[in-house]
C-alpha cells in the first residue's frame, strides 16, 4: 500500500487544478471541508465548477473569492443565517463576476452523482418534472420510459465525474482507509464518482484501528487519492461524535459579508493573513474548545470474529 | 391576549397535518417542532426523514440549527445518505412533506430559486435544496409560509417545487402525484378545492377577518366550502410544544 499522507497544501496544490470540477463537502451541512476551501483559496485555484447539493456557506466563500466559477448544485446560502451574499452580488450583479449556475434539486444531483460512481450512462428518475429547474438546466432530459405501457414520463439525469472530490471523515489511516459515522449525505457517491479523491481526516489513526471495523468504511483506501491531518477542518460545520456547529460563526460571516467590502476584510482576516489551518485553530484559540465534544455515547461493539 | 403566540397556533396546526403511522419529510424549524407535537400527540408512531440522511422516530432534543446537527444524529433510527433516505419519496413511501418558500402561487407552486426572469433575476434565492423533490413525490406537500401580498402572488416567476402548476389536471399530465395538502399562514391555512385544485381559504386563525386575510393575498382569494376557524390549540397540544419548546423559542 502507497502511504498517501501529504500535508493539506500539497495535496491541493498537487490534485486541484483551475477550471476543475470539484465536490467539497456533500454531506449537506455538517463536515463541511472548510480547511480545504480556505486552501482552494490561498492557493488562488481559479475557474473552478463547484458541485454540491449544499456546502454550507464554503461555497459562497469561494464565489466571494474569485475562485469558482460555475455551480453545479440544489442550494447556494447559509443555513442557519439565510441568503448568501457574495452568490447574489454574483448573479444580481456580476460582482467581482457572474458564475454559471446548472441548477439541480437535491435528488437530482444525487442522481447525477449515484450515475457517475456506478458507470451509468444515466439515472432515470421521477423528480422534478413540473419543476422550472427543467428549463433552467436543461442538461436535464424527460422521456418515456421504455417499459410503461401507458407513456410514464421520466427525467434523464446526465452522470457527473468530478475531478475532485474532498471529504471530511473522522478518522483516516495514511493509506487512506477510512471511518465515518453519522448522516452521509452525498459522500459515498462523491466519493465512488470523482477521478481524485482527497481527504481530511480529524484523526489519523493505526491501520488496524479501520481494519476492525470494515462496515464504517466510506470508501476503501485505494480509492483515496490524498489524505491530510486536518483536526477541526470543517470548522464551524459540526463533526459527528467530534466538533459541534459553531452557529454564531456562521451569523458572524453573514453579517460581514453583506457588502464586498466586509466580506473582502472577513476574509483576509480568516483566510488570506493566515499561513495554514493550524494558524486558523489557533485564532480560534478557547472558541474551539467550546466546540470539542466531550460526552461519551458509545456504539456497541461488533464482533467480526470468523471462527 | 391569547396564551399562545401566532407561531405555535401555527406549529399546532401543522401537527394536525400528520397523521398516526405516517412517513413525513421534516424541515428544519416550525416543522420539526409540529412533527414532534404530533408524536407526543395523536400520532405517537410517525416517522420523520431529513434528506441528509437520517430517520428518526423521537425529535432530537433541544434546538436543532441544521439537520445535520450533532443532536440529530445521536440515537437516530437510521444515519444514512441522501439517496437512501430520498428514494422512499421517490418509492411512493413519504406521506407528508414541509416546505417552506418565498414565493407561492394560487395553485401552490413555490419558488425558492429566482425573482424575475431566471436569465437575469432580480434576486438569486438560495435554490431547491430538497423541495423540488419533496413536492414532486410526495403524497402531499405542507406548505408553511408568512401571510403576505408579495409572498402569495397570482404566479410564481419560477416554479422551484411543483404545485398544482397550471389548475386542473395540469400536475398529473406533467407525470405527478400528490400535490399541496395544505398552506398554513401566520393568518390562516389554504387548501385546494374543486377540480381546479386552485387554493381556498380553508380557515382563519382566530382575529383575522376574511377581508384583511384576502387583502393580504396576491390573487382573488376564494372561500373554500367548508370554510371555518382554524380550532385554537389544545391543552395536551400547548403541554407537548412547551415540552419540545423548552427555551420558548416559539412563544
Amino acid at each position: 500500500m502507497t502511504d498517501k499522507l501529504r500535508s493539506l497544501k500539497e495535496a491541493i496544490s498537487e490534485h486541484v487544478r483551475p477550471g476543475d470540477s470539484v465536490v467539497l463537502g456533500a454531506c449537506l451541512e455538517p463536515e463541511v471541508p472548510f480547511a480545504a476551501a480556505h486552501e482552494i483559496i490561498r492557493q488562488n485555484i481559479t475557474g473552478l465548477n463547484m458541485i454540491a447539493p449544499i456546502s454550507d456557506v464554503s461555497t459562497d466563500m469561494l464565489i466571494g473569492a474569485g475562485c469558482c466559477s460555475a455551480i453545479t448544485g440544489a442550494w447556494v446560502g447559509n443555513v442557519s443565517s439565510g441568503l448568501g451574499h457574495n452568490y447574489r452580488r454574483s448573479i444580481e450583479k456580476a460582482e467581482p463576476y457572474r458564475v454559471d449556475v446548472h441548477d439541480h434539486s437535491n435528488f437530482s444531483l444525487g442522481m447525477a452523482l449515484m450515475a457517475g460512481a456506478y458507470g451509468m450512462p444515466y439515472a432515470p428518475m421521477r423528480s422534478i418534472l413540473g419543476s422550472d429547474i427543467l428549463k433552467s438546466n436543461p442538461e436535464h432530459r424527460v422521456a418515456e420510459n421504455p417499459f410503461s405501457e401507458t407513456g410514464e414520463k421520466v427525467v434523464l439525469v446526465p452522470p457527473l465525474k468530478p475531478d475532485v472530490a474532498i471529504i471530511a471523515v473522522q478518522r483516516a489511516d495514511r493509506f487512506g482507509n477510512n471511518h465515518h459515522w453519522g448522516s452521509r449525505g452525498l459522500i459515498f457517491e462523491a466519493a465512488m464518482a470523482a477521478e481524485k479523491l482527497i481527504l481530511l481526516a480529524d484523526e489519523i489513526v493505526e491501520p488496524d484501528t479501520i481494519s476492525s471495523d470494515p462496515s464504517r468504511v466510506l470508501v476503501p483506501g485505494f480509492l483515496c487519492t490524498a489524505v491530510c491531518h486536518v483536526p477541526a477542518g470543517i470548522h464551524p460545520s459540526p463533526m459527528t461524535g467530534r466538533w459541534q456547529r459553531d452557529t454564531a460563526f456562521f451569523g458572524e460571516y453573514h453579517k460581514a459579508s453583506r457588502t464586498r467590502e466586509g466580506f473582502l476584510a472577513w476574509l483576509d482576516d480568516w483566510v488570506m493573513n493566515l499561513p495554514d489551518h493550524d494558524a486558523y485553530l489557533s485564532k480560534l484559540g478557547t472558541r474551539l474548545n467550546d466546540l470539542k465534544i466531550t460526552d461519551s455515547a458509545l456504539a456497541a461493539p461488533t464482533n467480526y470474529a470468523a471462527e | 391576549m391569547t396564551d399562545y403566540s401566532v407561531q405555535e397556533l401555527m406549529i399546532v396546526a401543522a401537527a394536525r397535518e400528520i397523521r398516526d403511522c405516517e412517513v413525513v419529510f421534516v424541515g428544519m424549524r416550525l416543522p420539526i417542532t409540529a412533527f414532534g407535537v404530533a408524536r407526543l400527540t395523536h400520532a405517537p408512531n410517525a416517522v420523520g426523514l431529513f434528506e441528509s440522511g437520517v430517520v428518526r422516530y423521537q425529535p432530537a432534543d433541544g434546538m436543532l440549527y441544521t439537520m445535520g446537527d450533532n443532536a440529530n444524529q445521536l440515537n437516530a433510527a437510521w444515519t444514512s445518505g441522501l439517496i437512501e433516505v430520498m428514494s422512499h419519496l421517490q418509492r411512493g413511501r413519504v406521506d407528508a412533506g414541509f416546505i417552506g418558500g418565498a414565493e407561492i402561487d394560487r395553485f401552490g407552486n413555490i419558488n425558492t430559486s429566482y425573482i424575475g426572469d431566471f436569465k437575469n433575476p432580480a434576486t438569486k434565492l438560495p435554490g431547491s435544496g430538497g423541495a423540488a423533490d419533496i413536492a414532486a413525490m410526495s403524497k402531499r406537500t405542507l406548505a408553511i409560509m408568512n401571510h403576505e401580498k408579495r409572498r402569495l402572488v397570482e404566479r410564481v416567476d419560477y416554479i422551484t417545487s411543483p404545485g398544482y402548476l397550471d389548475g386542473g389536471n395540469t400536475r398529473k399530465e406533467a407525470g405527478l402525484n400528490g400535490g399541496p395538502a395544505a398552506v398554513i399562514t401566520d393568518r390562516a391555512i389554504l387548501r385546494p378545492h374543486g377540480k381546479g385544485n386552485e387554493l381556498h381559504l380553508a380557515s382563519s386563525h382566530p382575529g383575522q377577518s376574511i377581508e384583511d386575510i384576502r387583502e393580504h393575498t396576491g390573487w382573488n382569494l376564494l372561500l373554500h366550502p367548508d370554510a371555518t376557524e382554524t380550532p385554537t390549540p389544545t391543552k395536551d397540544e400547548l403541554a407537548a410544544l412547551h415540552a419540545i419548546d423548552k427555551e420558548g423559542f416559539w412563544r
